[in-house]
């Protein structure tokens, strides 16, 4: 029953789409300076439809309707409310359906926010979104469909992961989605812009808004993620440069580069190749990642094998997106004058996209590296974090002095004379470096580097927000947010990684180990019944030797029924400070438990700083519209 | 001849070229020097020009009944079927590390029968099989 009515609306919105093609390239060719209504309709129906299909697949869950497939293999009758809802993205059919959706509502937003801009741009974006909604929707119907049925109907489900059963992993993937697809709009915008000979300052104030939406998701969305593999993994660290993570970082790179250099364009009206080359781009590694990731290929190119229609439909799908793509910009490219001062705010924005393209260049060089070698010459390789870092965190230092000084140049042409003050932080960075190293002990020459330089950015961003509480001129603000967090974040990562203790060891009950200046006591265990999983809660009492403070810990481990699996849950205490984290496992027939013991400095402002970055977006979005 | 302006843009072209290299070359450089290679017990049995003390992963399945611990380490034995290897490892087993299940190790070799691991690579899923083990129980089991 569900499955049909699930079907009947997918299909529905494909008819819309086809529709909503043939009158849009009808209307192409009346000249007048309005959208037909009709358009608006079919948009809005489409809109409407695709909504109520998400909501039949979670009222699906809800009600624990097992006749279909998805809901079988992703859900149970036990489950609480909340993760039965968020199992509808849990899988890889459902999350495609909410792709779908937010490709779908995108479009229709688009349309009708942009108004005031030209007819035949937003008559070729609307048309290009439904080419792009088109090719999903037979994806998702053909191969990947969430609506699917099964018979005879099973009268238990087999349960969602429950790694997954954490409330920031509930919200991890439609942010993420709302970041990744919502970069869709403005590769079609981009296409509709070559096509219909839109370019320059309009363009770019069409698209601001929406890449701005993009990018506060996308960042949102990794951080939130990055928090849960912190306190649900059991590693008690945040990022580890794996595949996965790496996938999320290529289309956040793109993105970042594409949002400062669409400044340039809005206020100079050049480098509008370049602003349509990264709109292309940020869609099409966000396609990238996502799949490389859903299809399993990011391990090795073997399970690509196991699973060939669904690599292969969305491998044919993104190389039609980017060989188009490729002859319609080669058609209509326009010649273009560049005129570059050195010491101009242009010449830094440019500098900022050729950092974000080496992070980008490394990051994906890293990622394929290992696949290539692997078709090539059978040799199983993983890329570690060690490449990474030796790569990537030399080029902040440098990344972060003009993160800090670019935003004070003037457009065109500056006579800025900021070197004394440069010159006064610089050296009133290295003092607050030296205090660190006095106090808290020793880091190596490229630590100090970055300490520095990440120190020089938060003494610039505490100046520029003196100047505006001062001046009370609060455009500059959701800037300084946002680059403050970066270098708070840089800072607190770098303290973070030099002064966080780990201990490993093995503990029977009753017994005490010492270390550290702790004295960890594991007094007992308990067993607590809970309504889909059995916990054991061990009890660890802390002594801290310096001061003498004592502190229990619990950390649990979770039996749970459906799916059967274990899981460790960390426990954490968060101070303003550090955080002390310890996680217990059991190792089979065995009366020792495992216990990872780490503390680690100033992880909260990791978080906070994060969010800072995000946050200066969000204000943006926000200040906009009360200017407008 | 070439206008000065032609001649500006040839040697700014020639400079980005250049630095483009430059900057491969760097990447893949430290590429190779941080990359970990893959083995399987047979593939360390078989080897002959064993590197000690370079990092590298070993996978297979943790034998039936292998799985020993004391206060500071664990030991378990991973086996591809045909030949195994001692792992010893320090530290928490995630939480899909079981007796029969498969697993992939990271650490140094010491020599061709002891390995010892500095972690264990956690996995999300109790379905996911890293896809070298799937290809190992497919080549020696049967």
């Amino acid at each position: 029953m569900l499955s049909n009515i699930g079907i009947g609306l997918l299909v529905l919105v494909l008819i819309l789409s086809f529709l909503t093609i043939y009158y849009a390239s009808s209307d192409l060719k009346i000249s007048n300076q309005s959208i037909k209504k009709s358009i608006y309709k079919l948009s809005l129906f489409q809109t409407t439809f695709i909504i109520l299909s998400f909501f039949a697949l979670i009222i699906g869950f809800i009600n624990s309707d097992f006749s279909l497939i998805n809901v079988y293999e992703n859900s149970h009758t036990a489950k609480p409310f909340f993760y039965k809802i968020a199992g509808t993205w849990g899988s890889h059919e459902g999350s495609l359906l909410l792709w779908v959706n937010i490709l779908v509502i995108f479009s229709y937003l688009f349309l009708v926010f942009n108004h005031n801009h030209n007819k035949k741009f937003r008559l070729y974006t609307l048309i290009f979104q439904n080419i792009l909604i088109v090719g999903f929707l037979f994806f998702l119907l053909l191969n990947s469909n969430p609506f699917n049925s099964i018979y005879p109907i099973p009268s238990e489900g087999l349960g969602l992961n429950p790694i997954l059963q954490d409330p920031a992993l509930a919200i991890h993937p439609p942010l993420l989605y709302i970041g990744f697809v919502g970069c869709s709009i403005y590769f079609s915008a981009a296409m509709g812009s070559l096509l219909s000979d839109y370019g320059g300052k309009l363009f770019a104030l069409s698209i601001k808004t929406w890449v701005k939406i993009s990018w506060c998701f996308q960042t949102l969305g990794i951080i939130v993620g990055s928090i849960w593999a912190y306190y649900e993994l059991g590693w008690g660290g945040f990022w580890f440069w794996d595949p996965v993570e790496n996938a999320s970082l290529l289309p956040w790179f793109a993105i970042t580069a594409l949002m400062h250099s669409l400044i340039v364009l809005e206020k100079r009206n050049i480098l509008y190749s370049w602003v349509i080359i990264l709109c292309l781009l940020t869609f099409i590694l966000s396609v990238m990642g996502t799949f490389l990731v859903r299809s399993g290929i990011l391990n090795s190119v073997h399970t690509f094998a196991n699973d060939p229609s669904r690599g292969i439909y969305i491998l044919s799908f993104l190389s039609l997106m980017i060989f188009s793509a490729l002859i319609i910009f080669f058609k209509n490219q326009k010649k273009e004058k560049y005129n570059f001062n050195l010491k101009s705010k242009e010449t830094f924005i440019l500098a900022n996209n050729w950092f974000m393209a080496f992070f980008l260049v490394t990051v994906l060089i890293g990622m394929l590296y290992p696949i290539f070698l692997d078709v090539l010459t059978n040799i199983k390789i993983s890329v570690g974090p060690p490449f990474f870092n030796i790569v990537i965190i030399p080029l902040v230092v440098p990344f972060m002095f003009l993160m800090a000084i670019g935003p004070k140049f003037g457009w065109i042409k500056s006579q800025n004379k900021i070197f004394y003050k440069i010159l006064f932080l610089i050296l009133g960075a290295i003092v607050v470096n030296l205090f660190i190293l006095y106090f808290f002990g020793k880091y190596s020459l490229m630590s100090n580097l970055i300490f520095i330089a990440a120190i020089f950015l938060i003494l610039y961003s505490f100046l520029d927000i003196k100047k505006i509480i001062n001046n009370k001129n609060k455009t500059e603000l959701p800037r300084i947010i946002s680059h403050l967090g970066f270098g708070l974040l840089v800072f607190f990562i770098g303290i973070n990684h030099q002064f966080s203790l780990e201990e490993d060891f093995n503990l029977k009950v009753g017994e005490t180990k010492v270390t550290n200046n702790f004295n960890i006591n594991f007094e007992d265990i308990k067993i607590k019944e809970n309504k889909n999983y059995k916990a054991v809660i061990g009890n660890f009492k802390l002594t801290n030797l310096k001061n003498n403070l004592v502190q229990y810990l619990n950390p649990e481990i979770r039996i749970y029924s459906n799916p059967e699996t274990l899981t460790y849950e960390a426990a954490i205490k968060t101070k303003i400070t550090s955080d002390l984290y310890l996680t217990m496992s059991n190792v089979s027939r065995s009366a020792y438990y495992n216990i990872k013991f780490q503390k680690k400095p100033f992880m909260i402002w990791i978080w906070i700083s994060a969010l800072m970055i995000s946050l200066g977006g969000f204000i943006q979005l926000i200040f906009r519209k009360n200017e407008n | 001849m070439l206008t000065k302006k032609v001649k500006s843009r040839i040697l700014f072209l020639f400079f980005i070229f250049i630095f483009s290299i430059a900057i491969i070359f760097f990447i893949i450089k430290s590429l190779n020097q941080n990359i970990l290679y893959f083995s399987t017990p047979t593939e360390i049995k078989q080897k002959e020009n064993l590197v000690i003390g370079k990092i590298m992963r070993v996978g297979g399945m943790v034998k039936e009944n292998s799985i020993t611990v004391n206060e500071k380490n664990i030991q378990f034995v991973v086996t591809d079927f045909k030949n195994e290897i001692l792992i010893n490892y320090t530290g928490t087993v995630p939480n899909l590390f079981a007796e029969g299940k498969g697993v992939v190790v990271e650490g140094r070799i010491s020599d061709k029968n002891f390995f010892i691991a500095d972690r264990i690579l956690a996995k999300h899923d109790e379905n996911y099989m890293p896809p070298e083990i799937r290809e190992i129980i497919k080549k020696n089991v049967k």
